[in-house]
């Protein structure tokens, strides 16, 4: 065969793009093919597949949807773990002559793949996955207000995801640090396909998030239950709403400016290349416009659910509702105009400085309101410490200290000295890991009866818990003397052997999180077993406020036989107290959406289109482009979108419900 | 039982949305608009009727909003209570955003050209 027509079609893909030169990439291929084909064949053995196509992959239920979400990020987390690991593991070794046992080349790819798959393909799907999960329990309502768009975008994220996975067995990922400032990243500077790869697995991913930003948006405006006005919404709801409105308003700002580094890498522009008129500074600029809302975006629904976790283990309503609504409006609208103080050491001058940092040492007050107003929550409540209140109070305390870090940053004058360093590094580890981490982790301990019947298992949830909340200050603390002393990041080797008990105490500070991530694994597999003992036929086993408890655990696929009405904040609560009798009859069929199988192939399709982009065969993405439009405009004919659910088996979940519950008392 | 829990399960209501569909005579008026607003700024471009480039670009600029703002009201129907003011709402906050996100952007990129550009182009530096 000719090497031209292997080049039309395989593109820039040869024999010499697998890394089979990397040990440590072949050996994790084995791990992983071996993984993956037991996988497929238990999949295969126990005729699951035609089960998950049709109840999970095909579903436009959105609680199904929101437990895939949580499945993707805790997959994921495993990924982005392993590259921490692999990175602390570096730091501590190369001193003193030693090269550590990462090559740079690799090295580079593992520090750019641990940020985006950490951010995008972890934080993102777990705080979404919980967001679709919850926020349409609570406003009683039925579904979204799209659940097909809301399994398309789950499958897009997923796209995503297998494209940065795809990276490390074909070809390259990025070597440019996690935002993939040009003009490292640009063509002349990273010929390869990483950067390629970056592109589309973040395009992919983010089409998937910006439709489900919309999506529940659209939820939460349109679809709320009789009596539930704004501010009857409970706080999660709110948070949900501000972070949609973040992604919907920022995420566009990412597209486009990956869409200009793409045509700059592609056909030959100059948006951000050193000379004809490009400029670089233009990309730092754009790109943390959309950077910075997009922290918010990860930490507002974890504020959301540590509102509902403290009052609902306190015994106590919200203190301060109104403030914890109005603190959230005014993060959602400070968070897009503090993005300068990622690039304060690039030249903007003093005033420009000086404007930037004062914003950002402004959003420390809600925040800071924020804090006092659970302080005020738990204060004379009858606190319970379940696992889900011992991870809020682990972020109160953890998140306060990222916090003030996070205000040293954003004086101009120290910043010029901690750019970059080490400091930076445990400052946003410190708050997203303190916040959003545990947020995500109290939420899951929180909700994880209502979304299965029955409890987390408590011993190894606290073994989880203790040794992540260690295992973090163990590994970020020592990163804050570092960066103190010096020391930036991305580093490969080091000279000075005195720093070296930092990284060793930091890399032990990794094995305990590594522990603690398998407790928690170990946690879903022994409430897994034990599910009898730990069951929950309530629906409500917190003795909860808001409205998702309201109905059986797990829900039915209607969520609730009646539409709940509303008349006070802590809905359920209300309706607890005024001695709520469960309608028994009267049940009348319930219109909802039909599953399709459109939105998996869509997103298979773009996926695709993806690879094909990065490795030049573009046979391969027009195909899949013009798949793509074939399927969409073919779904557009599908007439069988929506069915009711009889009477009859309404009435057979219900009557199930009332013997539970029967039995229960 | 409670009356409360059986309450409308139909939501397929519309319940004061204000809805506002155009006339034809509103499409026509707002067509008409856009024909004459785009219609002047290709006048002035093609016959150079004002002094400078730099007024031009100006004035296109301010025909420009003008022609947003008829295309809203007279095209997606946008006023003060459709969608319960949703839409004014989702309005103004993107205008605020926009906003901040230009001019913000022009004023650090003017203040990082005239700091950071390599010497020989500084104005007053030869």
């Amino acid at each position: 065969m000719s090497p031209d027509f292997l080049k039309l079609i395989f593109g820039r893909l040869t024999f010499e793009s697998l890394p089979l030169h990397e040990p440590i990439v072949v050996g994790t291929f084995v791990v992983v093919a071996l993984g993956g084909a037991a996988l497929l064949g238990g999949l295969t053995y126990f005729r699951l597949w035609g089960y998950l196509w049709r109840e999970w992959f095909t579903t436009v239920d959105h609680k199904r949807i929101g437990i895939m979400y949580m499945i993707l990020g805790i997959v994921m987390l495993l990924r982005g773990f392993a590259d921490a690991l692999m990175m602390r593991g570096q730091q501590m070794l190369a001193f003193g002559g030693s090269e550590g046992y990462l090559n740079a080349h690799h090295y580079d790819q593992v520090f750019t793949a641990h940020g985006v798959i950490m951010i995008f393909f972890v934080a993102m799907p777990l705080v979404t996955g919980l967001m679709n999960y919850v926020v349409p329990l609570q406003i009683g309502a039925r579904d979204v207000s799209f659940p097909f768009l809301n399994n398309f975008s789950f499958w897009m994220t997923v796209g995503g995801a297998v494209l940065v996975m795809a990276s490390l067995f074909i070809g390259e990922f990025a070597r440019t640090g996690w935002l993939a400032y040009p003009p490292l990243s640009n063509i002349g500077y990273s010929p390869d396909v990483g950067v390629d790869y970056y592109i589309w697995a973040l395009q992919v991913a983010g089409v998937g998030t910006t439709l489900s930003g919309i999506n529940l948006i659209c939820t939460i405006v349109k679809l709320r239950c009789p009596g539930m006005t704004m501010m009857k919404m409970p706080v999660f709801t709110w948070t949900s709403l501000c972070t949609n409105v973040l992604i919907v308003a920022s995420f566009p700002v990412l597209t486009v400016v990956l869409a200009l580094l793409s045509l700059d890498r592609y056909v030959g522009t100059n948006f951000f290349t050193n000379d004809f008129g490009g400029s670089p500074m233009m990309y730092v600029n754009l790109i943390w416009i959309w950077g910075h809302p997009e922290v918010y975006i990860l930490v507002l629904p974890a504020f959301g659910i540590f509102s509902e976790v403290t009052s609902t283990f306190s015994g106590k309503r919200l203190f301060g509702y109104t403030s914890m609504v109005y603190a959230t409006v005014v993060i959602t609208i400070l968070s897009y105009l503090v993005w300068l103080h990622h690039f304060f050491t690039m030249g903007s001058g003093a005033s420009v400085n000086s404007f930037f940092g004062i914003t950002t040492m402004i959003i420390s007050i809600p925040t800071g309101a924020k804090m006092f107003n659970w302080l005020f929550t738990m204060y004379r409540g009858r606190i319970r410490y379940e696992l889900p209140m011992m991870w809020t109070i682990a972020f109160m305390l953890t998140f306060v200290i990222g916090g003030m870090t996070g205000v040293l940053l954003a004086v101009p004058p120290a910043d010029f000295v901690l750019h970059n360093s080490l400091f930076l590094i445990a400052h946003f580890h410190n708050v997203i890991i303190g916040g959003v981490v545990f947020g995500a982790f109290a939420g899951i301990n929180y909700w994880f009866p209502k979304a299965f019947g029955f409890k987390l298992d408590p011993f190894w949830g606290k073994m989880s818990f203790w040794f992540w909340v260690t295992g973090f200050y163990l590994a970020f603390m020592p990163l804050y003397v570092l960066g103190l002393m010096g020391v930036t990041r991305r580093l490969r080797v080091f000279d000075d052997p005195s720093l070296q008990i930092w990284f060793v105490i930091a890399a032990i500070g990794a094995l305990f999180i590594f522990i603690g991530i398998l407790s928690m694994l170990m946690q879903f597999a022994v409430s897994l077993l034990k599910r009898e003992q730990l069951k929950d036929v309530t629906g409500d086993p917190w003795d909860a406020r808001t409205l998702e408890w309201a109905t059986s655990s797990p829900p039915p696929d209607y969520n609730f036989a009646f539409t709940p009405v509303v008349h006070d904040n802590d809905a359920w609560w209300d309706m607890k107290k005024r001695g709520y009798q469960r309608p028994l009859t009267g049940f009348k069929p319930i219109h909802m959406p039909s599953s399709t199988g459109t939105g998996i192939i869509l997103a298979g399709f773009a996926t695709a289109m993806g690879f094909g982009l990065i490795w030049y065969m573009w046979w391969l993405a027009a195909a899949s482009f013009i798949a793509m439009l074939a399927v969409g405009i073919g779904h557009t004919f599908n007439y069988h979108r929506d069915f009711d659910i009889p009477a009859e088996d309404i009435i057979r979940t219900e009557d199930a419900r009332t013997k539970l519950l029967a039995g229960a008392k | 039982m409670n009356t409360d829990t059986h309450a409308a399960h139909a939501d397929h209501d519309h319940h004061g949305d204000g809805h506002a569909h155009g006339t034809f005579s509103t499409y026509l008026l707002g067509f008409v608009l856009s024909v004459v607003l785009t219609a002047i700024p290709f006048w002035l471009v093609m016959s150079g009727a004002l002094p400078s480039k730099q007024i031009t670009a100006l004035v296109i600029m301010a025909f420009a909003v003008v022609q947003i703002v008829v295309h809203m009201i007279y095209f997606l129907h946008m006023n003060t209570t459709s969608e319960n003011g949703w839409s004014m709402m989702a309005l103004i906050f993107t205008i605020v955003m926009v906003v901040i996100a230009l001019s913000g952007s022009l004023w650090v990129m003017s203040h990082l050209n005239s700091n950071m550009m390599p010497m020989h182009q500084m104005p007053g530096m030869n």
